[in-house]
């Protein structure tokens, strides 16, 4: 049996539509990934996939409609292109229909060339390394948990407005977990990277075991609101749900966080106390994603009439002020503003900032210095009011030193509250995310200073 | 009664029996002590609705294989779509280079608790009308239907609808000779309605309480669910709701519906009693549990009224299975016996490591792409045999809170705090409900919590609640599960009013 390329299932599905338009994409993606705890391995994965989606769009006379079909592996494409094109049928005309895109965007990849690949070969040099330093935590009686994960995918997309697109988009992380054997102390290092060659086991068990030493002494406090400096990886965790929630649509119709009371958005509302800025970017260093976007299914945040729309770099915070939300293009066309889409990474930065994160460490009187956030979930959509725990080292510092470990916390903080509160903001890193990490690796984020952080409740969970 | 199903012949017509050969043959030949080999097809189809206009309708089928050994004791997995025999042998090989490389980080030998063999099984879930049968147009035109009627309600602004079908079909052979086809069918209509207060800017939404379930189109054209009668009042408890006036928080006596409890039981009892959690195996993601293996048998869980099962046998339960992924059969057994942990829900290899005899059946993979782990089971709260109404419950707090439907869930990672809200909150005075509050969050420690429950509703007031996005493991699986539970009383719980907690 000869299997097709990617490039020759698009072509056929193309071939095969009867439709007044048609959106198809392949994605080949292949991952390797290991998992350890308590100092051995859990689990282990080498996977290969193809998913081939199929966007038919059907006038009915009463407005154009679309229906998405999507399988795995080999499918029968005619019948996979005669499936999308009933559910067009059955869908009804859809509110978002716009002409498909038919200008090419900048930077898709070389359309011909083979889908790029990874295997279990990636940790031929950092598995060793990992079991050096489970040795060597062992040792001082500490444990290591933690996964590592490398994936490939590349996408296809075609469409019969002529678009023959293709990315390359590789994603990696590790996280690194450290404990003491009784469980009692617990800290954290992550990374992202593209393709584990900056990738240094090394450096990751070197930071957990200074946090471990950090812990030693025990410090309880109670609930209440603190001085706190936010690690860029908790920032990131915060700004990707405020992200996340960046629905012009939904601001427009008054029912998110970004709505201006008495009706319209908060666009033009200056929302940080700090020049901050908070923007993505398809060509930021080290954190490359797709310049066009690619939608399986319609919501207020994507279209799949939008496929192939080129995403460029674009700033939804600029000098503090609120300046863009995601906007597809019938809701543009709607409400006569510009079109934007959502793209896979994210960057807040003080451009006027020059202190790095020690620096707002050695300038703190006394504060908590938080590691990473969990179980962040939406409480109020009206405030964005999220709650979540601390976790992984909430450390006390006094007169510019770390002096020991707090107990967690639950707070209830909402991300746009707070950048109207932070006063200070260090130097931006590149960061990975601890809660959304599944979803979105790709950040860069500086440690923000909030006088009056609003931790909830005590929490026991070490 | 519907006619007993069998496994759709267009799965069985893939060869399934091809693919086992080749991948166990070539396992076996490598120096696997144990393989495995599962494929599985799941068909989802989601249809959402924005102001009862599709605004999405997808269709999905994920059709994958995978292999698992135990090569020198070190667990290897490997997975792909292609379905052929070379490919069936392309990863058992792989699957054995994964635990070679692998092999320099681990120290615990894998082994695998002891299980009947049953090579020919089959199993299918209680359904009467699978929904891939029914036509695009019939479920999109019921689902217009039904989203319209909520949209011309007097001060409904807005309505977001959405209908998930899924479509489990999954095969299992292992070298110890098991074989075992299953098709499992699963829906969830979910309705809210919202409302805007444009001067204000407040706005506020009410959505259904149908929980998701193990049945099929049925469940929205048939009796198991009122969704008329749903549909009818949510307008009115919605306008209702924008006019509560905010809480005063503060300590009250809690009567907590099955239809919010389920989901407390879910990431307080269901998580926590996980085995792999409680043996550190989540610790850096999903998280560990308070309740410890050194706890079994004596941890008083809460009060003596507390009796919780876990099982994978419950009728339309979205965990019940036949087998599970190691080729277990499904089991119920108790958790917390009494207010006491007895039990938890474990898979073979570490039923194995902690000599607890046979597994009961929580191993679980959400694809073919992904590797089983231990995943929850139904988990529930029995009723009390001779308990009240959920009405008598109400009739016995002087002050207190009615606590109705699930919305925003959050839970630290060893299972201790916790924070909830939900679809409506009621002000309990004298006995008697008085009227909706809002801005209402719930927030406890598990076993303070769990210690606080005086009274437990009768068999009348229990349902079977349940959720299918329950997040864990990495790379990430998700996983459908119900909990069945009665209403029950919750003594001096704190309440937070979340505008003071925003500082507003």
């Amino acid at each position: 049996m000869s299997v097709m390329t990617a490039q020759q299932i698009v072509e056929a599905a193309l071939a095969a539509s009867t439709v007044d338009g048609q959106v198809v994409y392949v994605v080949d993606s292949s991952e390797a990934n290991l998992r350890w705890a308590s100092n051995s391995l859990t689990t282990n994965g080498a996977m290969r996939s193809r998913q081939v989606v199929v966007i038919s769009f059907v006038d009915g006379g009463a407005g154009m409609a679309a229906g998405t079909v999507a399988r795995t592996g080999t499918p029968d494409v005619a019948e996979l292109v005669a499936a999308s094109e009933q559910a067009a049928r059955d869908a009804g005309p859809a509110e978002d229909a716009m002409p498909l895109i038919g200008d090419v965007p900048a930077g898709s990849g070389e359309w011909d060339a083979e889908p790029a690949t990874t295997s279990i070969e990636v940790f031929r040099e950092f598995a060793p390394a990992l079991g050096q330093a489970f040795g060597a935590a062992g040792a001082r009686d500490e444990l290591l948990f933690g996964f590592a994960e490398h994936q490939m995918a590349t996408t296809y997309v075609g469409t019969s407005t002529g678009l023959r697109l293709r990315h390359d988009q590789p994603t990696g992380r590790v996280e690194l977990n450290g404990k003491s054997r009784d469980f009692a102390r617990s800290v954290w290092a992550g990374v992202g990277t593209r393709d584990f060659s900056d990738v240094s086991i090394e450096a990751l068990a070197a930071e957990v075991e200074q946090k471990l030493a950090w812990s030693q002494r025990r410090v309880d406090l109670p609930a209440g609101r603190y001085e706190t400096l936010l690690p860029p990886s908790t920032v990131s965790d915060l700004l990707i749900y405020a992200y996340w929630t960046m629905e012009a649509r939904d601001a427009d119709e008054g029912r998110n966080v970004y709505a201006k009371t008495g009706g319209g958005n908060r666009i033009g509302e200056r929302i940080c106390a700090l020049p901050l800025t908070l923007r993505s970017d398809p060509d930021e260093p080290g954190l490359e994603c797709s310049p066009f976007q690619v939608v399986g299914g319609s919501s207020g945040m994507a279209s799949v009439f939008d496929n192939g729309m080129a995403t460029p770099a674009i700033d939804w915070i600029s000098g503090g002020v609120l300046t863009n939300l995601i906007r597809p293009r019938a809701w543009a066309l709607q409400q006569t503003a510009p079109a934007t889409a959502a793209l896979d990474n994210l960057v807040l930065e003080d451009p006027t900032s020059t202190v790095t994160t020690e620096e707002m460490i050695a300038s703190t009187e006394r504060g908590l210095l938080l590691t990473t956030l969990w179980y962040v979930r939406e409480v109020d959509p009206q405030s964005l009011l999220l709650t979540g725990l601390t976790r992984d080292g909430v450390f006390l510092i006094e007169d510019g030193e770390v002096t020991g470990a707090v107990n967690n916390f639950r707070f209830n903080e909402s991300p746009v509250s707070l950048l109207g509160r932070a006063t200070q903001a260090s130097r931006t890193e590149r960061t990975l995310p601890r809660e959304w990490n599944d979803f979105f690796t790709r950040a860069a984020m500086p440690m923000l200073r909030v006088p009056d952080f609003n931790m909830s409740s005590v929490s026991p969970a070490s | 009664m519907a006619e007993p199903r069998s496994v759709d012949e267009s799965f069985l017509a893939l060869p399934l029996s091809a693919l086992t050969e080749a991948a166990l043959t070539r396992a076996v030949d490598l120096g696997c002590e144990h393989a495995d080999i599962r494929v599985e097809r799941i068909r989802t189809q989601t249809i959402r609705l924005r102001d009862a206009r599709v605004e999405a309708a997808a269709d999905g089928e994920d059709l994958g294989l995978a292999v698992r050994v135990v090569h020198e004791g070190t667990w290897g997995f490997a997975a792909g779509v292609v379905l052929t025999a070379a490919e069936a042998v392309r990863l058992a090989e792989e699957a054995v280079v994964v635990a070679q490389v692998s092999a320099a980080v681990n120290t615990d030998r894998v082994e695998l608790a002891p299980e009947p063999v049953y090579p020919d099984a089959e199993w299918v879930s209680a359904y009467e009308i699978d929904p891939f049968a029914v036509p695009e147009a019939e479920k999109t035109g019921l689902m217009v239907e039904l989203s319209e009627r909520l949209l011309a309600a007097d001060g409904v602004e807005h309505v977001q609808s959405d209908v998930m079908a899924v479509k489990e079909q999954k095969w299992y052979a292992d070298t110890a000779g098991t074989r075992t086809r299953q098709q499992r069918v699963r829906i969830h209509p979910t309705f809210t309605a919202l409302t805007v207060d444009r001067s204000t800017g407040a706005f506020e939404s009410m959505r259904t309480l149908a929980p998701p379930a193990g049945r099929g189109w049925e469940y929205l054209t048939g009796s198991t669910w009122n969704w008329g009668a749903e549909l009818a009042e949510i307008p009115e408890l919605l306008r209702e709701k924008t006019k509560a006036p905010s809480v005063e928080p503060g300590r009250y006596d809690l009567v907590v519906d099955p239809s919010n409890l389920f989901l407390t039981i879910h990431e307080s009892i269901g998580h926590a009693t996980e085995l792999d959690r409680a043996l550190g195996y989540e610790a850096a993601y999903a998280g560990t549990s308070f309740a410890t293996v050194e706890k079994l048998g004596s941890l008083q869980y809460g009060s003596p009224l507390m009796n919780v099962t876990g099982d994978r046998t419950a009728e339309h339960g979205l965990s019940t299975v036949g087998y599970d992924d190691e080729g277990v059969a499904g089991q119920q057994w108790d958790i917390v016996k009494d207010g006491v942990l007895v039990g938890y829900q474990i898979d073979r290899n570490m039923a194995r490591l902690q000599g607890m005899g046979r597994s009961n059946g929580c191993a679980f993979a959400d694809s073919a792409a992904h590797v089983p782990v231990q995943r929850m089971a139904n988990v529930s709260l029995q009723p009390d045999p001779d308990g009240p109404s959920t009405e008598e419950l109400i009739a016995g707090v002087d002050r207190g809170v009615y606590v109705v439907g699930d919305k925003s869930w959050s839970i630290d990672m060893q299972r201790y705090n916790f924070q909830f809200t939900g679809q409506r909150f009621y002000k309990i005075e004298g006995g008697k409900l008085a009227g909706q509050l809002k801005d209402v969050a719930y927030q406890a420690t598990t076993t303070d919590f769990w210690g606080s429950m005086s009274r437990v509703g009768g068999p009348e007031t229990y349902v079977l609640g349940g959720a299918f996005n329950c997040g864990k493991a990495q790379p990430g699986q998700v996983a459908p599960v119900s909990h069945g539970c009665p209403s029950a009383l919750f003594e001096n719980t704190t309440i937070l009013n979340t505008v003071q907690e925003g500082g507003q």
